[in-house]
């Protein structure tokens, strides 16, 4: 979740976001009358506490034609409940010195607050207050709606790259709901009321489908009081049956040509491929193939000694960048995504039969000792480094909770990583990185009008 | 994942900090036999260290060869005592190390997080000792970096927001070094050889010119021993030279790209601070009333809340050696891009004149101090903190009178040092976007 002012290398490496799943340390577990579950992570090191609020429901609960609206209804509770009327929220935590804000992901929607310890009270008052009572004033949503198009316009619009994505994902999925843009589609965004976004918020928002992750220097007793007095009182929502909503079988490859004024061509490869299952973090029910699937992502793309910088950026430099990347932790069946832009002289054809050769090496050759056991050694130091941001802690308990898994598979990642041999990263890539469960996407440059530029004064 | 409310402005408020709640960290200083500063925290709580190694080796000492600092920088692991690229990133991922190198404007620096574990610590600093003082430079490292810097060029050209960055700092710095991206050009790039990399490198890489910052579960002893070893095979050097300090705008300055983009985008601002400067702690509370205090700032109320004419509205400043920008920016889509323009340029004329109010004040100061715990409460962060203190020579104690600074800012200094820095008649205005019949701001 880090934006740079000045994208300078990074400019070429894909916005696409993984999350891996690495944590360790104690974690208290308590749920309260009404359903809400409460996920409490010590860290002691500095005085401060990372409040988090997980809702169950995001772009993949959403169907045709209301696309984008559990990230408009996230920008809407920010405008008010009758105790705390529009822009209070924000005002408060930031006089207390906190920062506060809000992500919107396929699987989930997440509030958070990061303050002071002491403070923690304030961000429970407010969180439990906008679980059940909020207003959504049409005034504003009239106008939000509009900033919310902004966002639309400025994340995908004008990105020729985010806009491939867009389409590659679409494309991918046909009956998935991983098919619709978290942001939604425009004229969804068009056509959207008020009475909708009641009605989403009626549905969803409860504690009974939500996750308090706290992470910080805090007592988890003193945490449970806490929680208890503020969120205790809500009543249950109704519940909820989340319809099936799985992707049909792929049988044949699929291909699309996205045409956009750009500079660069892109390209994207997408394989569909199995995430962790609810119940294999238990011995009995172990599920080795993610962990060999993201091991054969780290063996192609763990930093600049893994296979797609050596042989492709390096080696052969078809690729200017290029990377891979698997989606483990999600509530339905996902991704492993190759992409990469040629390197000049090179084309997308070029790029995509040496991603191809990648693959089929992987399927014909058992991959090395030596790169295994730096993919190890890099899953065991990330797992000291992470623990270096208290946020992204909590960040990792509550996806692992929301997308409908245990927060326990933190517990044995590492573990079951370096349980991975190298026959079986063979065996998965045999198995899921085949043609017919693959999406080949490719950004063709339109050219951009000749830029003019004007001057005034000055010079 | 989509984040609500707007890009987090994480880079001008680098500099802050701690409250009495908590104690801030204890920078201790050395110097290295050769020369070189060190400034060093014990943060004995994860089995990890980071460290960073500074040189005063930015774009700004490009001179005409622009993009050669970038260029130097980030060749240093493509090749060094021997070893290949790729035996040097096995070097430090085999082992779990994370090396990494950045080149800005005023400094260019290699960094390396791995962890305390002895051989494996051992292991790693080898590695970037030998990076850092034996980089070979070799021939086909450099035409792909060239490559790949030319199709990083070209990336820019397809960004707005690029776009307009790099317009607003040609327009504000004119014939002074950040005047020109980091990047280089294509032209510029085209033409360095490894000649005049080679001896980049041999004038930059020094110890005279460099500072190390250490943070993590290392003692002093061992910090002093990491520090003197890893710089041992430097040359000692010169200290890099004197730079001219930048001239400020002697009139406003309009500058328009079109481009094929469904939003417009607008820069606005001047040369505002350096650092340690005397206004620092008056602009810098100033402006989170105005446009830095994120969610709560006039800019995003006026722009967003009021008007959801942008996603993102704000304005900050960046300092940096010589006088960093004042920008002020939002991005709307085109066909309301004079309202949009309007109500900023109203909204920052009105506050140079006015100033903010008491209770503005009050509030940017609460968040401000109140929030002082939250920006050191990692390894990652505390090293960027010792980093800028070490490189611009701020003191010691910055972050333990920090709080004392901000609430002590007043209305009228924050009025007077707006109206002696921000001349509004003499703002630069960058606007990337589609091309409008009718607009007022006519090219």
């Amino acid at each position: 979740m880090k934006y740079s002012r000045f994208p300078l290398k990074t400019l070429l490496l894909s916005s696409i976001l993984f999350i891996p799943v690495i944590v360790n340390a104690k974690v208290t577990e308590f749920e309260l009358e009404n359903g809400l579950k409460l996920l409490i992570k010590e860290d002691h090191r500095a005085p401060i506490v990372v409040t988090q609020v997980w809702y169950k429901v995001g772009g993949s609960y959403e169907h045709d034609g209301i696309t984008g609206i559990s990230h408009a209804l996230e920008h809407m509770m920010f405008k008010g409940t009758e105790k705390f009327p529009d822009g209070e929220f924000s005002r408060i935590i930031s006089k207390n010195g906190g920062s506060d804000n809000a992500f919107t992901g396929p699987d989930y929607t997440a509030y958070f607050q990061t303050l002071e310890k002491s403070r923690l009270e304030i961000s429970f008052k407010l969180e439990a207050d906008r679980m059940r009572y909020l207003t959504l004033p049409k005034k504003e949503f009239i106008k939000e709606i509009e900033v919310v198009k902004e966002e639309r316009r400025w994340r995908t619009e004008d990105k020729p790259q985010s806009y491939a994505y867009e389409v590659a994902m679409a494309t991918a999925f046909q009956t998935s709901p991983y098919r619709y843009p978290v942001v939604g589609w425009m004229q969804d965004l068009d056509n959207m009321t008020i009475e909708d976004l009641s009605a989403w918020y009626q549905k969803w928002y409860a504690p009974n489908n939500a996750t308090l992750v706290i992470a910080g220097d805090v007592n988890p007793d003193e945490v449970f009081t806490l929680a208890k007095k503020y969120f205790g009182p809500l009543p249950k929502g109704e519940s909820i049956i989340v319809k099936t909503l799985d992707e049909v079988k792929q049988k044949g490859e699929k291909r699309v040509t996205i045409k956009r004024p750009a500079e660069l061509s892109y390209l994207m490869m997408l394989y569909k491929t199995p995430v962790l299952k609810p119940g294999s973090e238990k011995q009995e029910n172990y599920n080795w193939e993610p962990y060999a699937l993201e091991v054969l992502a780290g063996i192609l793309d763990g930093g600049s000694s893994a296979r797609i910088a050596s042989r492709l950026v390096r080696g052969s430099e078809i690729a200017a960048g290029a990377s891979a990347g698997y989606r483990m932790v999600s509530r339905l069946d996902n991704l492993f995504i190759m992409s990469g832009t040629p390197s000049k002289g090179k084309t997308v054809e070029e790029l995509e039969a040496a991603l191809r050769n990648e693959i089929i090496d992987l399927q014909s050759n058992l991959v090395t000792k030596e790169e295994l056991q730096r993919v190890k050694a890099q899953v065991i130091s990330s797992d000291v480094y992470e623990k270096d941001s208290v946020f992204y802690q909590g960040m990792i308990l509550g996806t692992l909770e929301t997308v409908g898994l245990s927060w326990r598979f933190a517990d044995i990642y590492v573990e079951s990583v370096k349980a991975v041999t190298a026959e079986q990263v063979m065996e998965v890539a045999k198995k899921y990185l085949v043609d017919d469960r693959l999406t080949v996407a490719e950004l063709e440059p339109l050219p951009i009008v000749e830029q003019s530029r004007y001057q005034q004064g000055g010079r | 994942m989509l984040i609500k409310k707007t890009l987090s402005i994480v880079f001008s408020l680098l500099l802050l900090t701690n409250g009495s709640v908590q104690a801030s960290p204890t920078i201790e200083t050395w110097r290295t036999s050769s020369g070189a500063e060190v400034f060093y925290v014990y943060a004995p709580e994860l089995p990890m260290v980071d460290m960073q190694v500074v040189f005063d080796a930015g774009s700004s000492r490009d001179g005409k060869l622009l993009g050669i600092a970038a260029l130097t920088n980030g060749l240093l692991d493509q090749g060094a005592a021997g070893m290949d690229a790729d035996e040097v990133s096995k070097g430090f991922e085999s082992l779990g190390a994370i090396f990494g190198t950045n080149a800005g404007y005023d400094s260019a620096s290699v960094q390396l997080r791995s962890l305390t574990d002895g051989p494996l610590l051992l292991a790693a600093l080898d590695n970037f000792k030998k990076v850092i003082s034996t980089p070979e430079f070799p021939e086909d490292a450099i035409e792909r970096l060239r490559a790949q810097t030319l199709i990083g060029l070209q990336a820019k050209k397809q960004n707005p927001s690029a776009l307009a960055r790099d317009a607003f700092m040609n327009a504000v710095y004119q014939s002074h070094p950040y005047a020109q991206p980091s990047l280089g050009t294509e032209k510029s790039v085209a033409a360095i050889n490894r000649k005049d990399i080679e001896s980049f490198y041999k004038q930059h890489y020094v110890s005279n010119n460099a500072m190390v910052a250490i943070v993590g579960a290392v003692n002093r002893e061992q910090a002093e021993r990491i520090a003197e070893d890893v710089l041992s095979r430097l040359e000692q050097g010169q200290k890099a030279k004197t730079l001219a300090s930048v001239n400020a705008l002697e009139a406003a300055n309009e500058v328009f790209i079109e481009h094929p983009s469904a939003q417009t985008h607008i820069l606005v601002g001047q040369t505002g601070l350096k650092r340690g400067d005397p206004d620092y702690f008056p602009l810098y509370v100033g402006n989170h009333v105005l446009g830095g205090g994120g969610m709560v700032s006039r800019l995003f109320a006026e722009v967003r809340e009021k008007r959801g004419l942008s996603y993102s509205a704000y304005s900050y400043f960046s300092p940096m050696r010589f006088e960093g920008p004042f920008i002020a920016g939002l991005q709307t889509k085109t066909e309301q891009v004079d309202e949009a323009l309007s109500v900023l340029m109203e909204n920052i004329n009105r506050y140079i004149e006015i100033g903010p109010t008491e209770e503005e004040l009050i509030a940017s100061k609460k968040n401000i101090t109140g929030g002082s715990p939250l920006r050191i409460d990692s390894n990652g962060k505390i090293l960027n903190y010792v980093v800028a203190i070490g490189y611009y020579k701020l003191s010691l104690d910055y972050l333990e009178t920090f709080n004392a600074n901000v609430d002590a800012v007043t209305i009228n200094q924050i009025k007077d040092a707006f109206k002696r820095r921000l001349i509004p008649d003499k703002l630069v205005t960058v606007r990337v976007g589609a091309l409008v019949e009718g607009s007022k701001v006519r090219p």
